[in-house]
C-alpha cells in the first residue's frame, strides 16, 4: 500500500463529525501551532515541505504565502478555492464530503500563519450538499471553541464562512473567484497586481485549493521535512487523483507522488485496469486542460523511461511528447473511444465556460466547437484539421487568464497525437470501431456500457 | 404585467439573508449577492424573474442592473421559468464516455420532450450541463441539490417516478440539514 497522508483516516466511520475526527488525532496540529509555534514558523514548515498548489498550477505554496503583503492596519484574507470544475476532477468534493474538518483545521492553521481574521471557503454552486456538510462542520467547530473568538485560549480570533458559487468554471481562476466572492461576474482580473498584494476587497489575499490547505495539517503535525521525505524529486508528498473513464475502479486515490502510471492504471490498489478487458487507447492525466497522450506516451516517456505520476515525469518531453499532472483529473479512454467526439465535449465545455472578456478565447472557443461539430456530423474537410490547429495557436498566450491555454491545449494535443483519426473520421464519416457511436449517429438505442 | 409585480422575501428567508449579509465586512454586503440570488430562485418558483432579482437588489441596496448582470453570468440561475424538477445531465468527457447521451435520449423519450424543454404538466425540465465533478460515478444528473450517480436506464426510470411522487426537487440553499450515507 502506498503512503496515505490526507486520507489516512478516510475509512473510519463518522470521521465527518468533530468527535470522531478529534478522537483520531484531529485538531492536534491546531493545538500544537497555537501553543508552540509562531505564524512565521508555520510558513517555514510549509516552505520546507515543498508542497505545491494542488489545484492544477503546481506553484510552491510556501513561496505563494511568502509573497503576501502585510501593510499595517489592512486586513488579510485566506480564501479556499473549492470551485472544483475542471472536467475529470472530483477530489476536493470527496475530501470535503468525507473529512470536512481536515479542510477547516487547515483553514484555521493557514489563517493563523498568514494573519487572517476572516476567511472564506468558496464552493462551486452545484456542490450544494457539500457546502451544507462543510457548514455543519463549521458549526461544530464554533461550538467547540475551534473557531470564533480566542480559539483554544490562544488569543487568536477567526471567523470562517462558506461562500457558494453559481455555476462558472472560470471562477476556479483565483482572481475570477475573488470577483465572484465580491458579488460580481466572474471576469478574471488583469495581473499584476496579484492577490497577494491586492486580492479580496483590494486587501492582501492568499487563494489556495482545498487539497493544498488540507495538506497544511499533516505538515504542521509531522513537520515539513517529514512531508518532503514522501514523494520523488520536486514532487513532494501525496496527491489526490480523481480517476474516471473506462477503468474498473473509478474513484479518488491518494498516491505517493512517483507511482508509475502503468501501476496506477493496472494495479488493483488503484484503477484496476481497463473495463471489459479492453485495451488502453489514451489518457488525459491532469484534468481536461492538459494534453491527451496515447498509450505508448502515457506509460513511457519518449526516451523509453517508465512514466511516473509526478509533476516532472508527466511533463517530461514538454508538450511534444508529455503532459501535466494538473489537478490530477485522470480520464482513461479505451480502444473504442472516439478521440474526435471526446474532444468535441471538451471544446463545447470551454466555449460554454469562456467568460467572454478576451476576444481570442470568446471567439476562438466558439469556432473550435463549431468546426468539431461540423466534423462530427459528417461535413468536415481535411482542411478543417489545419484550421483547428491554426485557431488554437491563436488563442494560447493571448488572454488575460489561462482559460485560453486550457481551451487550446486539448485541441492541439488531440491533433498532435491523433491526426490520422481526425482524417479518417472526415473521410469515412465515423470511427469504425465505436459501435455505440454508430448507434448514436443513427439514432438507435444502444445499451449503456 | 409581471414587470409591475413586487416580490418580497418571506420572513424566514429574510432572516437567513440577514445572516448571510453579516458574513462580510462593513460596506461589502454586495458579496451576498450570489447566495441571495440562490435564495430568491428557491423561493420564487425556481427561476429569477425581473421582480425576483429586484427583490434581491432592494434587499442589498444595490442597483437592479448589478443583480441582472450577475444573474445572467452564472449558469445555475434560470432566467426563464422551469419545471418543478430540473434534470441536469452532465455531458462532459467522463460522463460521455460512460453513456450520458444514452441517459439524455432515454429521458427525452420517456418524458416526450427534447433537451431544454419542460413537460406540459410543468413537472420536469431537461437540461444538459457541463462537468459537475462526479466523473468517477458517471453517468450522473443533478436535480435540485441532489446528485444521482452511476445511472443506468432503470435507475433513471426509478428516479423519475420518485421525483414525480415527491412533486418537487430538494434544495439546500437554506438551513436544511443534509443527511447522506
Amino acid at each position: 500500500m502506498g503512503k496515505k497522508i490526507l486520507l489516512a483516516n478516510d475509512h473510519i466511520e463518522g470521521i465527518r463529525f468533530l468527535d470522531t475526527y478529534r478522537k483520531n488525532g484531529g485538531y492536534t496540529a491546531l493545538e500544537k501551532a497555537l501553543k508552540s509555534m509562531t505564524p512565521e514558523q508555520i510558513v517555514e514548515e510549509v516552505k520546507t515541505s515543498g508542497l505545491r498548489g494542488r489545484g492544477g498550477a503546481g506553484f510552491p505554496t510556501g513561496m505563494k504565502w511568502s509573497f503576501l503583503a502585510k501593510p499595517e492596519g489592512v486586513p488579510r484574507y485566506v480564501v479556499c478555492n473549492a470551485d472544483e470544475s475542471e472536467p475529470g476532477t472530483f477530489k476536493d468534493r470527496y475530501l470535503m464530503e468525507r473529512i470536512p474538518h481536515l479542510l477547516i483545521e487547515g483553514m484555521i492553521l493557514s489563517s493563523f500563519a498568514l494573519g487572517a481574521k476572516t476567511s472564506y471557503i468558496y464552493i462551486r454552486g452545484e456542490y450544494f450538499y457539500v457546502a451544507r456538510i462543510v457548514e455543519q462542520a463549521i458549526e461544530e467547530a464554533y461550538a467547540a471553541g475551534l473557531l470564533g473568538k480566542n480559539i483554544l485560549n490562544s488569543g487568536f480570533d477567526l471567523d470562517l464562512y462558506v461562500q457558494i458559487g453559481a455555476g462558472a468554471y472560470i471562477c476556479g481562476e483565483e482572481t475570477a473567484l475573488l470577483e465572484s466572492l465580491e458579488g460580481k461576474r466572474g471576469n478574471p482580473r488583469i495581473k499584476p497586481p496579484f492577490p497577494a498584494i491586492a486580492g479580496l476587497y483590494g486587501c492582501p489575499t492568499v487563494v489556495n485549493n482545498v487539497e493544498t490547505i488540507a495538506a497544511v495539517v499533516p505538515i504542521v503535525n509531522e513537520g515539513g521535512a517529514a512531508y518532503a521525505a514522501v514523494g520523488i524529486g520536486n514532487s513532494k508528498g501525496t496527491k489526490l487523483i480523481s480517476a474516471s473513464g473506462h477503468i474498473n475502479k473509478p474513484g479518488v486515490y491518494e498516491i505517493e507522488l512517483g507511482v508509475p502510471v502503468e501501476e496506477f492504471i493496472y494495479s488493483d490498489e488503484y484503477c484496476g485496469g481497463i473495463r471489459n478487458g479492453k485495451k488502453l487507447k489514451a489518457v488525459v492525466a491532469g484534468g481536461s486542460s492538459v494534453p491527451i497522450l496515447p498509450t505508448e506516451l502515457i506509460l513511457n516517456t519518449a526516451a523509453g523511461e517508465p512514466r511516473l505520476m509526478s509533476y516532472e515525469s508527466l511533463a517530461d518531453g514538454g508538450f511534444a511528447t508529455g503532459t501535466m499532472l494538473g489537478s490530477g483529473g485522470f480520464i482513461v479512454m479505451d480502444e473504442d473511444t472516439s478521440i474526435v467526439k471526446n474532444l468535441y465535449t471538451f471544446a463545447r465545455f470551454y466555449h460554454h465556460e469562456s467568460c467572454g472578456q478576451c476576444s481570442p478565447c470568446r471567439e476562438g472557443t466558439g469556432w473550435m466547437e463549431k468546426i468539431l461539430h461540423k466534423i462530427l456530423h459528417g461535413h468536415g474537410t481535411l482542411a478543417d484539421v489545419d484550421l483547428l490547429w491554426d485557431i488554437q495557436s491563436k488563442i494560447e498566450g493571448k488572454t488575460i487568464c489561462p482559460l485560453g491555454e486550457a481551451a487550446a491545449w486539448p485541441v492541439a494535443a488531440a491533433i498532435r497525437h491523433f491526426r490520422k483519426e481526425f482524417e479518417d473520421f472526415i473521410r469515412n464519416g465515423e470511427h469504425v470501431n465505436d459501435v455505440k457511436h454508430y448507434y448514436r449517429l443513427n439514432n438507435l438505442t444502444a445499451p449503456i456500457n | 404585467m409581471s414587470e409591475k409585480t413586487i416580490l418580497k422575501f418571506s420572513d424566514e428567508t429574510a432572516a437567513i439573508a440577514k445572516k448571510i449579509v453579516a458574513r462580510y465586512p462593513e460596506g461589502r454586503h454586495k458579496s451576498a449577492l450570489i447566495p441571495l440570488l440562490h435564495l430568491a430562485q428557491a423561493e420564487f418558483d425556481g427561476w429569477l424573474s425581473v421582480p425576483a432579482m429586484d427583490c434581491v437588489a432592494e434587499f442589498l441596496s444595490i442597483q437592479p442592473i448589478e443583480a441582472y448582470e450577475v444573474a445572467s453570468f452564472y449558469s445555475m440561475f434560470n432566467l426563464k421559468p422551469v419545471g418543478k424538477c430540473t434534470l441536469e445531465v452532465c455531458r462532459t468527457s467522463s460522463c460521455w464516455l460512460s453513456g450520458a447521451e444514452d441517459v439524455v435520449r432515454h429521458i427525452e423519450k420517456k418524458l416526450g420532450i427534447k433537451e431544454g424543454q419542460t413537460t406540459a404538466d410543468g413537472m420536469f425540465t431537461l437540461k444538459t450541463v457541463e462537468c459537475l465533478g462526479s466523473c468517477g460515478t458517471a453517468p450522473m444528473l443533478q436535480c435540485g441539490g441532489d446528485y444521482y450517480e452511476n445511472l443506468t436506464l432503470e435507475k433513471t426510470d426509478n428516479l423519475l417516478e420518485a421525483l414525480r411522487a415527491e412533486g418537487k426537487a430538494r434544495v439546500y440553499t437554506n438551513d436544511n440539514p443534509v443527511n447522506i450515507d
